[in-house]
């Protein structure tokens, strides 16, 4: 128990880390958010208006001791004010629309990624120093390595605007009205999703193979494999049932710590493909210097890696009995 | 120097992966003389196609390339211009002048930010991990919290606010967010270094901390920080072009992300002026993928258990030699009777 309460501590101190962070940021920055909202207007503009501005969205003044303790209030009652794009609509509406989208995407892409890379993996330690593993390892790394906004962007050209295989934005069709029942809207759904997931998925293989290679070939020294190998059992018992589900467990966490990972990740794709997603909303914030649903944002992708984090502490715990016994 | 060029001669991956960031590093030191265009102005019409296309399909009008790489066939025989190597962007601007000095921009920020989260890393690592105790706890907890916060957003909320950022802003801000993770490996190695019998010993000797650190650990941490320094450079250049595209650096700059963001807002991809895109994705690829070989170069020097094939079948043709050897070796020093052997080991 000790340790899950020294992790919960650590990740309660890191949000408000992370928060303090969200608070710092706007005002180091030289001039106000409100001021530099209405730098782009073109009528006059009233300091009794601006005033009525600034406590429409919440914006106090007074010492800055004064301030952080308002912010930090409205962050711990997750009140995170209204947004200046979307007028009437608070913070907390225009990110929810948003994040149901990016947890399908990051998802899906994880699940798959891992899938694909772990048995790739698995192959790349069994049969290592084969040309399925000289060209498949590095090769996945390579793509890895290469910037995100540029197998994006090549994947929309290619796919999308030459070939019109499949659409070249938004998640589904502009104007049908989203009818999560019906066969039909979700097939539109898949469709819009491939390139976008494609995308995603391809560039975290890598990591994953990776892993499971190396955990895999650390193992597969080991005496009980000799000892199975020995008994006689099939090359496949071998390899799955004793190498395969020991080198899975650092794996299986990290699998949760990439979900986090992803949604953070995966917005420039959405940029790209202008998904609905968490990254579309960004750009939108930035490009319309909504202030307080960037500082919003922040504070939601900070929630979500914190949470992909504890869950991968408590994976941990479940998976390795010799951390409870630790505790 | 023939240490390295030793390791090149050995390792195909580092001979492939130098060979393509130095063209690069060549291309952006020697970036005015390479170019007959600038890169900032007008040097010709709207979306030209790259020069050897037009002659290619000009020389044979029904040809493949005619057909197949234009947007318009008729505009694409029409064109009497095929001075610019690789076309131009929208704006008339020649790609090719954008693409040769875009790589300065690019392989400084990428370098600058690269070396600052080297030696963030390192100063934080080696504190951490050395002098333990109190500044071991801030300093990992530190760490710790910089790693959930999600590196993607902090970046883009920061250059959104700063507003413009210029390219040394940009390798400033990625420097000083994502040391993180080189600093966590960096402690680690330096934790179980300094369990050593060297360390231990310069210890008693009364060396100081000082000279502890940087003549017996630091020595011993080189691959593990040159590992982390081609991330880090990678990690950056792939960042920069990710801020510049997203609008958030200076327009006025010339970088690989700002032709990028070009290409974007002026919607060449949709009219199909494919050698606009191209050319920043394909100069991209080939830098990733060179410091990626770069990065397995130096895995695999600092870690040969990484090793595939060609290290361990020379493992193999040693210990063959190896065994041959010690068989020749044994049959000539067979002893004549038992007990010579154990007065020889006795002695010992």
């Amino acid at each position: 128990m000790g340790f899950f309460l020294r992790r919960l501590a650590f990740y309660f101190i890191a949000l408000l880390f992370a928060a303090t962070l969200n608070f710092i940021i706007p005002r180091a920055m030289p001039g106000d958010p409100i001021t530099m909202m209405f730098a782009n207007a073109t009528s006059q503009v009233t300091p009794e208006r601006i005033a009525a501005m600034k406590e429409l969205l919440g914006f106090v003044d007074g010492p800055l001791i004064v301030q952080f303790g308002m912010y930090m209030k409205s962050v711990l009652t997750w009140d995170l004010g209204i947004s200046v794009q979307f007028y009437p609509l608070t913070v907390n509406t225009v990110l929810g629309n948003a994040v149901g989208w990016s947890l399908f995407l990051a998802g899906t892409a994880v699940v798959i990624s891992f899938t694909i890379g772990s048995v790739l993996g698995i192959f790349a330690a069994w049969k290592r120093g084969s040309k399925f593993d000289t060209i498949m390892s590095p090769g996945m790394l390579v793509i890895q390595a290469v910037p995100q906004v540029v197998t994006a962007m090549l994947l929309l050209f290619v796919f999308a605007i030459t070939l019109k295989w499949f659409p070249t934005s938004y998640a589904y069709t502009p104007g049908v009205t989203p009818d999560w029942t019906s066969w039909t809207f979700l097939k539109d759904v898949a469709y819009h999703a491939v390139l976008p997931l494609f995308g995603a998925t391809i560039v975290q293989i890598g990591g994953f193979l990776i892993a499971m290679r190396n955990n895999m070939i650390n193992l597969l020294g080991e005496d009980y494999i000799t000892m199975a190998k020995g008994k006689g059992l099939s090359e496949n018992r071998v390899v799955f049932n004793y190498a395969a589900r020991n080198a899975m467990l650092p794996s299986v966490t990290a699998l949760s710590m990439s979900l986090g990972m992803a949604i953070g990740g995966q917005m420039i794709i959405e940029i790209i493909f202008n998904y609905p997603g968490l990254g579309t909303v960004l750009l939108n914030a930035i490009n319309a210097r909504d202030y307080q649903v960037l500082q919003g944002q922040l504070l939601v992708m900070t929630l979500f890696m914190l949470f992909f984090n504890l869950l991968a502490d408590m994976l941990y715990v479940l998976l390795d009995p010799r951390l409870r016994k630790g505790a | 120097m023939k240490g390295i060029l030793n390791i090149l001669k050995n390792n195909n991956k580092a001979l492939f992966g130098s060979i393509i960031l130095f063209s690069f590093i060549f291309m952006a030191v020697f970036a005015p003389l390479l170019t007959d265009h600038v890169p900032n102005k007008r040097t010709g019409k709207p979306h030209e196609y790259p020069g050897p296309i037009v002659k290619l399909a000009q020389a044979s009008p029904d040809g493949w390339v005619a057909t197949n790489l234009a947007y318009d066939k008729r505009t694409l025989l029409m064109s009497k211009k095929a001075e610019h190597v690789m076309g131009t962007s929208r704006m008339g601007r020649s790609i090719w002048s954008q693409l040769a000095h875009g790589a300065r921009v690019s392989l400084a920020v990428g370098f600058g930010a690269g070396i600052v989260v080297c030696f963030l890393a390192t100063v934080i690592g080696i504190s951490a991990g050395y002098f333990g105790g109190r500044v071991d706890d801030i300093l990992s907890a530190a760490m710790n919290v910089m790693l959930v916060i999600p590196q993607y957003p902090l970046l883009f909320v920061l250059a959104a606010f700063i507003g413009e950022a210029g390219p040394l802003t940009i390798a400033l801000i990625i420097g000083f967010t994502s040391w993180a993770w080189g600093a966590r490996v960096i402690r680690a190695q330096t934790m179980s270094l300094s369990e050593k019998e060297f360390v231990k010993a310069a210890e008693v000797l009364g060396e100081s901390r000082l000279r502890i650190i940087f003549v017996e650990i630091l020595p011993n941490l080189i691959s593990i920080v040159g590992a982390s320094f081609i991330g880090s450079v990678m990690y950056a250049i792939m960042m920069e072009a990710t801020i510049s595209f997203l609008g958030l650096g200076d327009p006025g700059t010339i970088s690989w992300g700002i032709m990028l963001y070009n290409v974007q807002t002026s919607s060449s991809m949709i009219i199909g002026a494919w050698w606009e895109l191209l050319a920043p994705c394909g100069a991209l690829i080939t830098l990733s993928i060179g410091l990626a070989m770069l990065n397995f170069a130096v895995d695999e020097i600092a870690n040969p258990q990484l090793r595939s094939n060609p290290g361990m079948k020379r493992f193999e043709k040693m210990q063959k030699a190896d065994k041959k050897a010690r068989a020749a070796h044994v049959k000539a020093e067979v002893p004549h009777f038992p007990g010579e052997q154990d007065l020889a080991s006795g002695a010992k």
